[in-house]
């Protein structure tokens, strides 16, 4: 059964289409990441999931159930981590964890105090006093103190520095292997990697990509450089090969990993000295997505030339 | 690069960011003078009525203690005696708020951070405040000078010049106070508490001195003891404006200023941004178990508020209810006066018709914590605090239903103590206090319609139109103070008044009461309470 299930969802802001059809599946069981540039849609998608905004048409059912009219009911069951966290400044750290493990029916004693010496947060602190980092900790304890189905994280990690980061990871994996179904919108693609079993790329309010992160590699091309005895030839006439370019003896072209086999084989005829190949990075992957610019940057990142090709 | 760097640039960037309250501020206080200053000069037209009023308030403690000593028998004189404390209060209190707006609330929101990194000088954001403060002083008090003179047929020009810089001296004063106690605190709240308290003990000093005043031969004049004058709301009783004014005092507020804006630079120049003299107090690690729930969470929300309005209320019901023995003897050795007041309004015992009006001022003032209390839940929408909560297991309806219920008990709580404590006051000294306190106390819960009616008013702009519920409340909540004080006095059509709740609820003690009113009343409070209620239920938010 999906945890969520999102589909056509269109969401409208007057003349601002935030949402265009987006469609978004997460199993049950999986960290699912949730990738997009600023201002895509994430947390208009996530709002919605929330029952916090209305939605103009399409579907979205979260476990089983209509956000908006069964929100209490569904809220018993998801923990909520904002993107940008507010508190009640006068409220110390400790009260605000309790008071939002409460109201949503209940907190793990043992668990929070954990967290709180694990994410290393003093809950004597009032949270005015407190940074971004720590608002965030603050709202991450109250959520994975909680023994629910779903997390909702709204780029949870933004402001926390790499050990913090680590013990997050940390507490994701526990709750994957508990059983538990994580949606992570995040910039963090290191965190990404690390931790999704499938991603979702929106931009501009529609769902681009969808899939594992193998799955996604194979939609990107392949960086090649090789060093040959003989000049190469012919290149130009190989199908899947792009932006092939010349310096200093070696060619550095890209390849779509469909056609590796066909450029390995005509690559051989002409004495291969040196060759290297790289798998798309995580980051030309998303930059790809992105936009029409990420896509130009991408490519110039990946032949590490200052110029851009064609 | 000095100091001082970038002071021009931030004061228009604070005129920018506050061109509406300044200018509200600015034309506000004249009208303010203006109409108060008539509807005096309608009150004691002749010299008898005058005299009455200043022998009263001359011999009378409870008067000395809220408007201060009086000067004399001249209309100024009245005039300044009635309207000196409440605009003296008012300038005070919105310099204050004006000086901590521009600068702790800059620094504890990051947006001194901000500045603070391109090209400004440590002392340019206190600096711009205090342009731009002290300014606003400057010219809302050039108003009242003119207004005065124009409002009371026959008030000097000098003697209104002197009137307005009094009060415009109280501003500047506490524009001193506030730009100190910006430097002390880490929080703008904690820095306004900090000056509201300074204007507080001014306040008590001043009332002190002119408690302990000797009044003079002929009974029309009061002469402070040393408290007035140690306390910068005394000081602008003791320009005597209208009456042989002392010019020289108003150096006063100016010294003050200066001196406390020396001793602010110095701290400023001796912290670091952000930090305050005072260091941020720990909590407990733990909630305790009554905090969780939304009810528990409003409770220690509002209980700071809740309880300082209720010493507010206290004070003034008791200083009222004392005041109401001295109204009793005022009428008995004065028939000219009594008979003016009962021309004013409703038969009946006079006493009555005082205590009415007294029970009617409460509500209103109780109607700003009413709108305070409820606007929280904009504020928790505004800054995402909402979204939080709303991600929970609570609904939206039992969510607002606590908020409003919350400063609905609130309102009832200091309702009542404030018709008790005037009671209370008024018996003591007549007797039967007791009687007196149960008889004011359900006497003042009559007025609690109106007040389901300014939450209702809030919770439906709240529902409907979020992002102009602030403004919109008080400005409903304002309307309803000037048709209650001004509309007779500006003969305003009986239809307008009507558009007051406070219209509606039966002047008891000096009216019996109906039920026709109250009933109306609380329909109309809950169909709106029902349609913000609905309205917030299928809204987006935050929005």
């Amino acid at each position: 059964m999906a945890v969520i299930a999102i589909d056509k969802l269109v969401k409208t802001f007057g003349a601002v289409r935030a949402l265009d059809e987006l469609d978004l599946r997460v199993e049950a069981g999986e960290v699912h990441g949730f990738l997009g540039p600023n201002g895509a849609g994430k947390s208009t998608t996530i709002r919605i999931l929330l029952g916090l905004l209305r939605r103009d048409s399409g579907e979205a059912r979260v476990l089983d159930a209509d956000p908006w009219r069964d929100a209490v009911r569904l809220h018993r069951r998801l923990a909520y981590v904002p993107g940008d966290v507010s508190l009640w400044p006068n409220l110390t750290g400790g009260e605000a964890i309790d008071l939002l493990g409460k109201l949503r029916g209940g907190l793990d004693r043992r668990r929070r105090d954990e967290l709180l010496e694990r994410f290393d947060l003093d809950p004597t602190r009032t949270c005015r006093t407190y940074s971004k980092g720590n608002r965030q900790k603050v709202a991450i304890v109250a959520a994975f103190a909680s023994d629910v189905e779903l997390y909702v994280l709204d780029e949870p990690t933004s402001g926390l520095d790499p050990l913090m980061e680590s013990v997050f990871q940390e507490q994701v994996r526990r709750i994957r292997g508990e059983g538990g179904t994580v949606l992570l919108s995040s910039h963090v693609l290191a965190e990404v990697e690390a931790l999704c079993d499938r991603v979702s790329i929106i931009r501009e309010g529609r769902t681009v990509e969808s899939g594992t992160l193998t799955e996604l590699r194979h939609l990107t091309r392949t960086a090649v450089t090789v060093e040959t005895a003989r000049p190469l030839t012919g290149l130009a006439e190989l199908p899947g090969v792009h932006s092939v370019r010349e310096t200093g003896g070696r060619t550095h072209l890209e390849v779509e990993p469909a056609h590796l086999d066909e450029l390995l084989g005509h690559l051989v005829r002409f004495g291969v000295r040196a060759l290297t190949s790289a798998p798309p990075t995580l980051e030309q992957l998303f930059l790809r997505h992105y936009g029409a610019e990420g896509a130009a940057v991408a490519e110039q990142r990946a032949t590490e030339t200052p110029a851009a090709l064609r | 690069m000095s100091a001082f760097t970038g002071t021009w640039r931030l004061t228009r960037l604070a005129l920018r960011r506050d061109r509406i309250r300044l200018g509200i501020w600015i034309l506000g206080t004249p009208l303010l003078g203006y109409a108060l200053a008539a509807s005096v000069a309608g009150v004691y037209p002749d010299d008898a009525a005058r005299h009455g009023y200043a022998t009263t308030s001359a011999s009378s403690l409870v008067a000395r203690a809220f408007n201060g000593p009086i000067a004399g028998t001249d209309l100024g004189a009245v005039v300044v005696a009635e309207t000196y404390a409440t605009l003296a209060v008012l300038v005070a209190l919105l310099s204050t708020f004006a000086v901590v707006r521009h600068t702790r609330q800059n620094e504890e929101t990051g947006r001194a951070e901000l500045l603070g990194a391109s090209v400004v000088g440590r002392y340019a954001l206190l600096t711009a405040a205090l342009l731009v403060v002290v300014g606003a002083n400057v010219l809302a008090a050039a108003g009242l000078a003119l207004a005065l003179a124009l409002a009371g047929a026959g008030l000097p020009l000098a003697g209104s010049v002197a009137a307005a810089a009094a009060i415009g001296g109280v501003g500047v004063a506490f524009t001193g106070v506030a730009a100190v106690t910006a430097q002390l605190t880490v929080t703008s709240r904690g820095a306004n508490a900090l000056a509201a308290a300074a204007v507080g003990l001014a306040f008590l000093l001043r009332a002190a001195g002119d408690v302990f005043g000797e009044q003079s031969a002929d009974g029309t004049r009061v002469v402070s003891a040393w408290p007035s004058w140690v306390s910068p709301m005394g000081w602008g009783n003791q320009v005597r404006a209208y009456t042989g004014e002392r010019w020289w005092t108003l150096a006063l507020p100016v010294a003050l200023l200066a001196a406390a804006v020396a001793l602010a630079y110095a701290l400023a120049r001796r912290r670091d941004l952000g930090a305050g003299l005072f260091a941020a107090r720990r909590g407990p690690g733990r909630a305790a178990t009554w905090l969780l729930s939304p009810a528990g969470l409003a409770w220690r929300l509002q209980r700071g508020a809740l309880l300082g309005w209720a010493v507010g209320v206290g004070v003034l019901g008791v200083s009222m209810g004392v005041a109401a023995d001295e109204f009793n003897a005022m009428i008995a050795e004065n028939p000219a006066a009594a008979e003016a007041i009962a021309a004013m309004g409703g038969g009946g015992e006079l006493v009555d018709g005082y205590l009415a009006a007294m029970l009617g001022l409460y509500a209103l003032a109780i109607g700003a914590y009413v709108v305070q209390a409820l606007l929280r839940v904009r504020a928790d929408e505004a800054d995402g605090v909402l979204e939080a909560v709303l991600a929970t297991a609570v609904s939206r309806r039992r969510w607002l239903g606590t908020q409003v219920g919350a400063a609905l008990l609130g309102a009832t709580a200091l309702l009542l103590f404030g018709g008790v404590t005037t009671g209370l006051g008024y018996g003591l000294v007549d007797g039967d206090p007791a009687g007196k306190a149960l008889a004011l106390g359900g006497a003042a819960a009559l007025r609690l319609p109106a007040l389901l009616v300014v939450a209702g008013v809030v919770t439906a702009l709240f529902g409907l139109l979020p992002r102009w519920s602030v403004a919109l409340s008080w400005t409903a909540l304002m309307v309803f103070l000037l048709l209650g004080q001004l509309g007779a006095v500006l003969e305003l059509p009986q239809a307008a008044l009507d558009l007051s709740p406070y219209t509606h609820v039966p002047a008891a003690p000096a009216v019996d009461p109906t039920a026709p009113p109250l009933v109306v009343l609380t329909a109309v409070a809950a169909a709106l309470l029902v349609a913000g209620a609905a309205a917030f239920r299928h809204r987006d938010t935050p929005r």
